[in-house]
């Protein structure tokens, strides 16, 4: 049996994993990172647009700072969020950007004097201050109150994911390229490691450690049509489920992205929007004024997404043999904003329509982009049923996007959680050293082993292909944007149907070694789990809710489902997953629930609600000379790691 | 959408060295062609219904990754983002990536590779300070220009295509190769990186070095990504004459 023996093992080689990995290092304690390919690859590469964090250098995020950030998020999640984990998070981002900037981003920097942009439709001359030039500027996105979101160009994920692996390659940090990992190993309630599979050779190893970080990213690919890379399978969620301790919170929260092109799926940045781009019908209208007259095309993500949806629904669709969609219109851009600040939109319209976005318009639907749920973390990213077993980035539900996530606060949690949870995972191998017995190592080895084994033997049965695709399609049609009790009573059914005939799964290529078909016979029945989990959780989940949105239910239910779904697999024979709840605890809110914005509002609210209000009022005015920070630490004391609880710094404001 | 449905050829090495006594062979798969078809809907395809023994690697599939370059028809290119209507005839030949490892049929160990490249160029920011910044302050200050320039030399997503189609790498195994100088070249350009020009020169300047460069440019040709390569190379080769 092959042990290979770490204080830290990270499953996942992007953004977060990299950054929980750098965290431990610095901190001494040895660490590995596996990963499906070379970590250079992952899918945090593919985020374009940029990095929410609230400098406010350029002149139009003037007058932001953490609180600012704090609300939108908040409001972004539509309440679902944790709000500790959101504090927690915008007042770390600036530190992580500025970081990053230290270890060689070329973030895109303000220039001074005036420039042209396009806002609402308009062009118009804004100025830059000459104080803030060569500081880090940032571009609008939908969804925020400033101008928040840091960039370069449109390769932002790259840049920071290129600055954070070569950092990583700088400290020495192993990364286990082309390595799988199928199972945890646990033992009441103490996560030890991981069962891995060598997807060159086949080979099995247990990777032991005294801390595992699952940073695995989302599992978009539950899908059949999804922004997401097609390793975005949501493993590293589904052996944390497996373990039957550890939970996966409010997987039915699914994020639906405005403008993917039509039909492969692939992103167009939301900076397109950003910039001024906007989005059109089949008469060539400007719909989204109609609907959302203030945010327009630039509301939340989900409420775009949606109004897309009715918009087509209304028949003002543009029919094409893949069905209806709408256009988004970044001609108005002009041909130079374009091929420096939107050029690998520019370059996937050429390749993959064989369009010039600068003359001509690009065809786009909603389509499956993020994860908001994931596995259940508390505020330091440990699962709080299963103890050495932390989550970052996507993959976790730390809690900072409760049903919606904002645009830029992605690759922004994937730094800032690396920064924060790994500072916890160095603190839990400090104090907690590696007792391990080889027994256990061997239960679990022999377990995959025979899984596989079977696997191999079987001369007939079930695909593994087939299966994934009718999952990815009972998903897409009754997982969706718009969501009933019908379809998702159907979704809940048919998936157990297929949960049960992927105990069944042939193959046509039996060799253990490098063989892609076994690939997705380990992976399929997990990803079906994983479905089952949003299906179902969707199907009970009696309200709507940022991007989880019930046609038969359609307020915001705070009265009775302000909690977080939890969802379980504790006995491998069952064939629905167990769900339970976790109250979100009003009383205890920064920001108590209230509207949006969007449409309107027809929340029924939680009892606590007005009394939390009242009680905020009150302390506010026995703190009448609490600043801002004094304030926030009233009303919402957070706990961060000491070299993290410094004030941010701002031009022209000081540490203020 | 009045494309008419091609029955496409594809030429693919199938070889898989973990199976002992395997040989290299091409094989022919037909596929249906559909609109908008790409090599990685197609091999995709193929594995799916025709063979599932197939080994390829896809991640992004929006040219971002780099993964997938591979040999098409006799040249380097992302397989992601290349139409299957690029070939009038319908016959696509592919074949791996030469000048890496070979895991199996059209996947090939850039990993390896680049991170031994990162290794040896020391691809990162070299500055005492930079692990002492204070995080709370402003971030230093950098010209726009600057910054722009740099993110420009930084589109690199080392997908190995510049390897493949470089002949001085064929002769020269410890040939470093453009993806290698190009990263020294974004370094050289970062006002971040304290590394002097004689530091620099440690790293190449010899013929497995910049000075190695046989100017056939077969690595501006296929660069993906279009980035400067030949410029850069003959910007550093410069530099690095300058030093002794």
């Amino acid at each position: 049996m092959k042990v290979v023996y770490t204080d830290s093992l990270i499953i996942g080689g992007g953004l977060a994993g990299l950054r929980v990995a750098i965290a431990a290092r610095q901190r001494g304690y040895d660490s590995i990172v596996l990963s499906l390919m070379p970590a250079k690859r992952s899918h945090s590469s593919a985020a374009q647009g940029g990095m929410q964090a609230s400098l406010g250098a350029s002149v139009k995020g003037e007058g932001d700072d953490e609180d600012v950030h704090f609300e939108d998020t908040v409001k972004g999640s539509d309440w679902g969020c944790d709000q500790d984990v959101a504090r927690m998070f915008v007042n770390t981002a600036p530190k992580a950007i500025r970081q990053l900037a230290a270890w060689g981003v070329p973030w895109s920097r303000v220039r001074r004097g005036n420039r042209e942009v396009v806002i609402n439709g308009e062009k118009v001359t804004i100025t830059e201050k000459n104080e803030a030039h060569g500081l880090i500027t940032a571009r609008d996105f939908g969804g925020t109150k400033k101008w928040r979101t840091c960039f370069t160009s449109d390769g932002t994920g790259h840049t920071m994911l290129y600055a954070m692996d070569n950092k990583a390659i700088e400290l020495g940090i192993p990364v286990h390229e082309r390595k799988e990992a199928i199972a945890l190993i646990h033992e009441d309630g103490v996560c030890y490691g991981a069962i891995v599979r060598d997807m060159i050779t086949g080979e099995l190893i247990a990777y032991v450690a005294r801390t595992t970080t699952v940073a695995t990213g989302g599992y978009g690919r539950l899908y059949s049509v999804t922004t997401n890379a097609v390793i975005s399978e949501g493993i590293g969620c589904a052996i944390a489920l497996e373990t039957g301790v550890a939970s996966l919170g409010n997987m039915e929260a699914v994020q639906f992205h405005p403008t993917a092109i039509v039909p492969v799926g692939i992103l167009t940045t939301e900076g397109c929007r950003g910039d001024g781009g906007l989005l059109l019908d089949k008469d060539g209208k400007r719909f989204m004024p109609d609907y959302e007259p203030e945010k327009k095309e630039l509301a939340s993500r989900d409420v775009v997404s949606r109004r897309m949806t009715e918009h087509i629904r209304k028949g003002k669709g543009v029919p094409s043999r893949y069905g209806d969609h709408l256009w988004l219109d970044i001609t108005l851009l002009g041909r130079a904003h374009i091929e420096k600040n939107l050029r690998e939109v520019k370059e996937i319209c050429e390749y993959f329509l064989g369009i010039d976005p600068v003359k001509e318009y690009i065809p786009v639907r909603p389509t499956q982009h993020y994860s908001m749920g994931g596995i259940r973390t508390g505020a330091t990213g440990e699962s709080p049923t299963l103890k050495g077993l932390f989550a970052a980035g996507e993959c976790a539900c730390w809690d900072m996007h409760g049903f919606n996530r904002l645009g830029g606060n992605s690759v922004a949690e994937t730094v800032v959680a690396g920064m924060i949870v790994g500072e916890y995972v160095a603190d839990y191998c400090q104090t907690n050293p590696l007792r391990i017995d080889t027994k256990l190592i061997e239960h679990f080895m022999d377990k995959e082993k025979n899984k596989i084994r079977a696997v191999l033997k079987r001369s007939k049965g079930e695909s593994p292909i087939a299966l994934k695709k009718e999952m990815q399609q009972i998903m897409m049609d009754k997982v969706g944007i718009f969501r009933n009790e019908a379809d998702l009573t159907q979704a809940v059914e048919e998936l157990k149907d297929l949960h049960q005939r992927s105990r069944n799964i042939f193959l046509r290529n039996k060799i253990s070694s490098s063989n892609p078909e076994l690939v997705e016979a380990i992976r399929v029945p997990k990803m079906i789990r994983l479905a089952q989990c949003v299906a179902y959780g969707a199907l009970l989940r009696k309200e709507s809710r940022g991007a989880h949105a019930r046609e038969d239910y359609p307020e915001r239910n705070d009265r009775d489902w302000l909690k977080r779904t939890l969802a379980y697999w504790k006995d491998e024979n069952e064939d629905l997953p167990q769900l339970e709840y976790e109250d979100l605890d009003v009383m205890k809110m920064e920001m108590p629930p209230g509207s949006r914005g969007y449409g309107a509002d027809n929340t029924i609210h939680h009892p606590d609600t007005e009394k939390r209000m009242a009680e905020i009022e009150d302390i506010r005015k026995a703190n009448p000379k609490a600043d801002r920070f004094e304030m926030q630490q009233l009303l919402n004391p957070i706990e961060l790691p000491e070299k993290f609880r410094g004030k941010n710094e701002r031009i022209g404001r000081g540490f203020n | 959408m009045s494309e008419k449905e091609r029955i496409l050829k594809f030429h693919i090495l199938r070889y898989n060295p973990q199976i002992k006594g395997d040989t290299p062979t091409m094989k022919i798969y037909e596929v249906q062609e559909a609109p908008g078809m790409t090599i990685f809907i197609a091999l995709n395809d193929i594995r799916e219904k025709q063979d599932p023994s197939l080994q390829f690697d896809f991640i992004c599939r929006a040219g971002i990754c780099g993964s997938c370059a591979m040999i098409i028809n006799g040249q380097p290119d992302l397989a992601c983002r290349t139409l299957t209507s690029k070939f009038p005839e319908g016959e696509i030949k592919l074949l791996p990536l030469p000048g890496f490892e070979l895991i199996g049929d059209l996947s090939v160990n850039t990993g390896k590779f680049m991170r031994a490249m990162s290794e040896r160029v020391e691809s990162w920011i070299h500055d005492q300070d930079a692990d002492n910044v204070d995080l709370d302050r402003l971030e230093e200050r950098m010209d726009p220009d600057v910054a722009d320039e740099i993110y420009e030399l930084e589109r690199c997503v080392e997908c190995g295509c510049c390897i493949s189609a470089c002949a001085t790498k064929r002769m020269r195994e410890g040939f470093l190769g453009a993806v290698g100088l190009m990263r020294l070249a974004r370094y050289a350009t970062d006002p971040r990186d304290k590394r002097s020009n004689e530091d620099f020169y440690e790293i190449i300047g010899d013929d497995d070095g910049v000075f190695g460069c046989m100017t056939l440019l077969g690595c501006q040709d296929y660069c993906p990504k279009d980035l400067p390569l030949q410029i850069q190379i003959a910007y550093l080769r410069r530099k690095m004459a300058m030093v002794r």
